[in-house]
This record gives structure tokens, C-alpha cells and sequence, in this order.
């Protein structure tokens, strides 16, 4: 995990999908502190960024979401459907969103 | 019929999804699938199995329910506290409001239409899976109409501007701009509005819509606004999820589906972008605090995001990046500075008053604007500022030519060169008509059959349909009341709010000596 507080290196085109960065905006609240910290720590690769009142997270190709991550840093159930609560927005595509993970990475 | 077999206790997300969504869907018997889906066919899509549209959210009614449920309350517990607290006083500036009257004006009553559309794609689309997302996205557009008029509500009853959001959106001249945008969506095919709302505007351009509004409102005190938008975004979120499904649906659907939605994307992405010039000069003139400036926020959340993100992604269907994008990458140093030129020139027609940036504002667009901002557009200021200490604060008297297309006034630049206006020039049916930019044109000359209809506010004027001939009958008819328009310094707003703040004389007359009349 890395803290920055530019935008990042823009992809240069071409750049696989592997690669390509992917990200997610959080509304910054108690709640999704949990939420944030459990993205830090099942993403090494993740860049976060303050902005007012959100949380910018990015990360090369993938960025996943554990349940049990989350749980484990809130001290109770979380569903991943209470993600919803906190995404303000995002880019790339939605590949997984099950029970127990929610998964953003380009298909091509 | 056969009776289900016990279900186990608590299902998975995905078994859920299948069983309150897809489940429920029927073939039909005593109708034949055309006559119940007869809108699928007349605007060239093929599609060969709705069964292979995803929806990765995969939201069923009562989880629906229940999440949207908690995200009002939040909403509304914040309401109340700002309103108790007097919150208003706590805004940075009066002025920020400006930015709030347009967006009241402008994209509340769009939301609605939104709600409406995608009530009727609800209806009308083909399988159980985006049926079911569309009624989602419906009900959460009326959502967000009801809160975001909830949310502003509480500042009409202390400053001009908003109390007339309705009417106003139906017939004042800049309001043309994201209605007439909105209306060209709801009277095109199903599978075009998709593309035009749910792909364009809500995947490709959403952000550069909301994220600098809501992280204006933070920075500037509102924070009714940045719940309700953040509010709004979480469904945002899955509005950009539809999008994308869409087009990726009807891409792996047919090959043939390709140029159709390459076209829509040309299309789509020029009308949505003109819109967002509302948004550029919002960035960068409306806030006292600034979050980002117009052009971080393209590159950012459009060169970055979309151009070096999804466009690459959609390389693979053989999508390429939208038609006269490099004008809109080109214009991102003259955009906000040509749009709030003119808004700031005809203020006095319109539900919110401007002025001119103060010195540490003008300072803060030299530097942010390094390539553009002192030699084009700094001397105007440098000009107005003159006239203003030899007491003549100017306000366009004419009407400007508008855009057939876009319905802005004709005040962009050439590519390239931004001292010489651009301005296009069409024939269709032996008449001429006039865009503001090669997008414009293109759009207009792909299907003027349908732009030559368009109800260009300055054209209505002339034609007599506004109220009547002189400019206090158009602001009569546009609904507008003293204060709501004009130039900011000396307003009914910036008095009030320096007599909330003991800036000024307590007894001072409200309404007195308001700016706006001196130009009707």
C-alpha cells in the first residue's frame, strides 16, 4: 500500500488488463474505515487517496473486496450487499459480487 | 406442475438472485413476444439470448429495500440536523448557492425523466435481468428528484434562485441546454437510451457530474448536498454497472450491433460532454473553496479513467474511442472560462447571479490555467473590472445565436485557436442551420430530421411564445422573482448574508437597492 496524494501515473495505452488500474471511491465514514483497511490489506498493490469526504482507492488490474476481511476488522457480520453503502463510484467492471467477495477488474 | 423441493434455509446471493428475479419471468401464451415486446426491433439491435444479460450486482427486491431504506434515514437525519442547526449560516460563501440553483434547475427534473425512462425500459426490455435492473434505476431517479428537492428545499427559504425549479427547467434559455440533452434520450429506441443514459452519461460522464459537486459541497459547508450526493452516487454505482452491462450485452449479442452502438457512443458521448460545461465553469467560478479544477477533474475521471481504462477494454469488440474526442480533450484549458463568460454576460436572465472573481480567485485560475487563463481570458476580467469602478457592470442586451444541437450560445472556439469562434454551418431542407462545434455539426447532420425540431429558447422569444417582446415580460414568463438573477455584489442573498454574519447595517431595508432591476 502506498499513500499518495496525486492522481497517479496515467496508463499508457496498450496497457493490459492485468495492469490497467482499477478503482473504487468511499464515502469516508466510521463504517467504511473497516471497509477500507480490509481493501489495504487484501490489495499490497492499492494506492489510496483522501479527497474531501471520500476515500479514493486504486489498484493495478484487480481490486477485491473479502467479507471476511471486512468482518474481521468491524467485529460483526457484514454482508457484502453493505457495500452499497459505502461505493460512491468506480472504475472498471464488476466481475464478482457474491457472498463473500466483490471483485473490480477489466475483462480486456 | 410440480411442487418445488424444500429450500434450504438461507439461500446464496446467487440463488436468491435467480429465484426472485429470473424466476419470475414468463414466456407469454395468448400473446406472441412481439406484440408484448413490440419496441426491440425498429432500431436494428439484435439480440439472441437476454439470458446472457449479467447483472453483478445481483440485487433482489428485498435487499432493494432494505439498503435504500437505510440510506434515506442516514439522508434525512442529516437533514434534520442542518436545518435545526441553522447549517445555512455555515456555508463559505452565499455564492456557493449558485452552483446548487443549476443543479436544482438542471438535473432534478432530469432525474425525474430518467425515472421515467427506465419505468418504460422496466417494461419493455426483453429479459427478466435488465428488466429488473431498470426498476431498480427507476425508483431509486425518483429518489433522487425527491431528495434532491428535499435536500434544497431548506435553503429556498432563505435565498433567491430556488423556488422555482419546475417551470424554470421547461423555459429558460440555459436550462434548454441539459433539457433539451435529456429529451433527445427519451425519444430515442430503447436500446439508444441505454446507451445515451445508462452507458454515456452514467458510466462515461457521471462522475465528472457528481463527484466535483458533492466534493464541492464538503469543502464549502454544504453538507445536506454531500450526503444526498453521496447518497445518489451509491446508486450511481450501480447505474454505471447497468451501463456497462448494457453495452457489453449488446456487443457480444451480434457483430452487426457494433457500428450501431459505435455510432450511439459518437453521439452520445459529444451531447453528454456539452452538458458538462455547465459543470466546468460550476469548478472552476461557482465555488468560493475550490476542490479541483475543471481540467484535473477530465483528466482525472475522464483521460484517465475512461480514455486509458474502459476504452481499452472495449478495444476488444472493436469500439473505438468516441468520435471528436480530441476536441473535448483539446478544450479542457478554454472550456470553463468560455462558458462562465457567457452565463456571467446574462446573469441577468437567469435563476443566479454571478460576478466577477476576486483576486485571489483570479490568481488561482492563472496558475491552474497556466497555458490559457492570462492571455485569453484574464484581460476580459482585467476589462470588466474598469467598468465595473466607472459603474457600468455589463450584462448582454441582445440574444445570442444558439447551438441547434447542444443549445448553447455560440460562444466556443475553433480547435486549436482559441481567439476565433467556432461556428458551423448546415442545410437541410433549404434552411440553414448553425452549430457550435464539429460534434454539433456531426450529430446535427446524422439526423437533422430530428434537430431541426429542436425549441431553441432564443428563436421562441423572437417567435413571441416567451411572455412578450421586452425582457421584464421573458423574466416574468421564466418564473424569475428580484433577486434571483443578476450580478451577486449588492443581491438580495449577499446582503442577507452579510447581515446574518453583522457584516452590515441590521436595519437595513430587505430589497432596497437590488442590482437586478437596473438592467430589465
Amino acid at each position: 500500500m502506498t499513500e499518495t496524494t496525486t492522481t497517479g501515473t496515467p496508463a499508457t495505452p496498450g496497457t493490459p488488463a492485468a495492469t490497467r488500474p482499477v478503482g473504487v471511491d468511499i464515502q469516508e465514514s466510521e463504517t467504511n474505515r473497516a471497509v477500507v483497511e480490509a481493501i489495504e490489506a487484501d490489495n499490497p498493490d492499492c494506492a489510496v487517496q483522501h479527497m474531501p469526504g471520500l476515500v479514493r482507492i486504486t489498484s493495478p488490474g484487480r481490486l477485491v473486496v473479502n467479507r471476511v476481511t471486512v468482518e474481521d476488522r468491524l467485529g460483526r457480520e457484514w454482508e457484502t450487499h453493505e457495500f452499497q453503502m459505502a461505493i460512491v463510484s468506480y472504475f472498471g467492471h464488476i466481475q464478482e459480487w457474491d457472498d463473500d467477495e466483490i471483485v473490480i477488474a477489466w475483462d480486456h | 406442475m410440480t411442487i418445488a423441493p424444500k429450500a434450504p434455509r438461507k439461500l446464496s446471493m446467487k440463488q436468491r438472485y435467480q429465484a426472485l428475479t429470473r424466476d419470475l419471468d414468463w414466456e407469454p401464451s395468448y400473446v406472441s413476444r412481439e406484440e408484448m415486446f413490440p419496441y426491440l426491433e425498429f432500431e436494428g439491435i439484435k439480440i439472441h439470448d437476454w439470458s446472457k444479460w449479467e447483472d453483478p450486482f445481483r440485487l433482489t427486491v428485498d435487499a432493494y429495500c432494505k439498503y435504500q431504506a437505510e440510506k434515506d434515514k442516514r439522508l434525512y437525519a442529516v437533514l434534520d440536523g442542518f436545518a435545526q442547526g441553522q447549517g445555512h449560516l455555515s456555508l463559505t460563501d452565499a455564492n456557493y448557492l449558485n452552483a446548487m440553483k443549476i443543479f436544482l434547475q438542471g438535473i432534478a427534473p432530469n432525474e425525474y425523466n430518467a425515472h421515467r425512462n427506465f419505468a418504460y425500459l422496466a417494461r419493455h426490455l426483453g429479459g427478466p435481468g435488465p428488466r429488473f435492473a431498470a426498476l431498480c434505476q427507476s425508483i431509486d431517479e425518483m429518489r433522487h428528484t425527491q431528495t434532491e428537492v428535499h435536500t434544497l428545499s431548506n435553503y429556498n427559504k432563505y435565498y433567491s434562485g430556488f423556488h422555482n425549479f419546475s417551470q424554470q427547467h421547461d423555459r429558460v434559455w440555459y436550462l434548454s441546454v441539459p433539457k433539451s440533452f435529456f429529451e433527445d434520450a427519451l425519444s430515442a429506441g430503447p436500446f439508444e437510451f441505454l446507451i445515451a443514459i445508462g452507458f454515456s452519461f452514467e458510466y462515461l460522464l457521471t462522475n465528472l457530474l457528481f463527484v466535483p459537486f458533492m466534493s464541492g459541497a464538503s469543502f464549502n459547508g454544504d453538507l445536506p448536498t454531500m450526503t444526498f450526493g453521496f447518497s445518489a452516487q451509491s446508486d450511481e454505482s450501480r447505474h454505471m454497472t447497468l451501463g456497462l452491462e448494457a453495452i457489453k450485452f449488446l456487443l457480444e449479442q451480434d457483430e452487426a450491433n457494433v457500428p450501431i452502438v459505435q455510432a450511439w457512443i459518437d453521439k452520445w458521448f459529444w451531447r453528454g460532454y456539452r452538458v458538462t460545461g455547465l459543470v466546468a465553469q460550476m469548478l472552476d467560478y461557482m465555488l468560493p473553496r475550490k476542490v479541483m479544477s475543471w481540467k484535473e477533474a477530465f483528466e482525472l475521471y475522464f483521460e484517465q479513467q475512461m480514455m486509458q481504462g474502459l476504452f481499452q477494454d472495449l478495444a476488444f469488440y472493436g469500439i473505438t474511442p468516441p468520435r471528436h474526442v480530441e476536441d473535448a480533450i483539446g478544450e479542457k484549458d478554454v472550456l470553463s472560462h468560455q462558458v462562465y463568460w457567457i452565463l456571467y454576460q446574462f446573469s441577468h436572465a437567469a435563476s443566479f447571479t454571478t460576478s466577477v472573481p476576486n483576486d485571489e480567485h483570479l490568481e488561482w485560475l492563472s496558475k491552474t490555467y497556466p497555458d490559457t487563463f492570462d492571455t485569453y481570458y484574464k484581460p476580459l476580467w482585467d476589462k470588466e473590472k474598469r467598468n465595473i469602478e466607472a459603474g457600468g457592470r455589463h450584462f448582454v442586451r441582445g440574444l445570442p445565436q444558439l447551438c441547434q444541437v447542444c443549445q448553447i450560445p455560440m460562444g466556443f472556439t475553433e480547435p486549436g485557436d482559441p481567439t476565433t469562434i467556432c461556428q458551423r454551418e448546415s442545410e437541410y431542407n433549404g434552411e440553414k442551420f448553425q452549430t457550435c462545434s464539429n460534434g454539433c455539426q456531426w450529430i446535427f447532420e446524422r439526423e437533422p430530421e430530428k434537430y431541426v425540431q429542436a425549441w431553441l429558447p432564443v428563436h421562441q422569444i423572437y417567435q413571441g411564445n416567451c411572455g412578450g417582446p421586452t425582457l421584464p415580460d421573458v423574466l416574468e414568463w421564466y418564473g424569475l422573482q428580484d433577486g434571483d438573477n443578476g450580478e451577486y455584489v449588492g443581491s438580495v442573498d449577499e446582503r442577507n448574508w452579510k447581515k446574518w454574519h453583522a457584516e452590515t447595517d441590521v436595519n437595513e431595508p430587505e430589497g432596497s437597492d437590488a442590482t437586478t432591476n437596473t438592467t430589465a
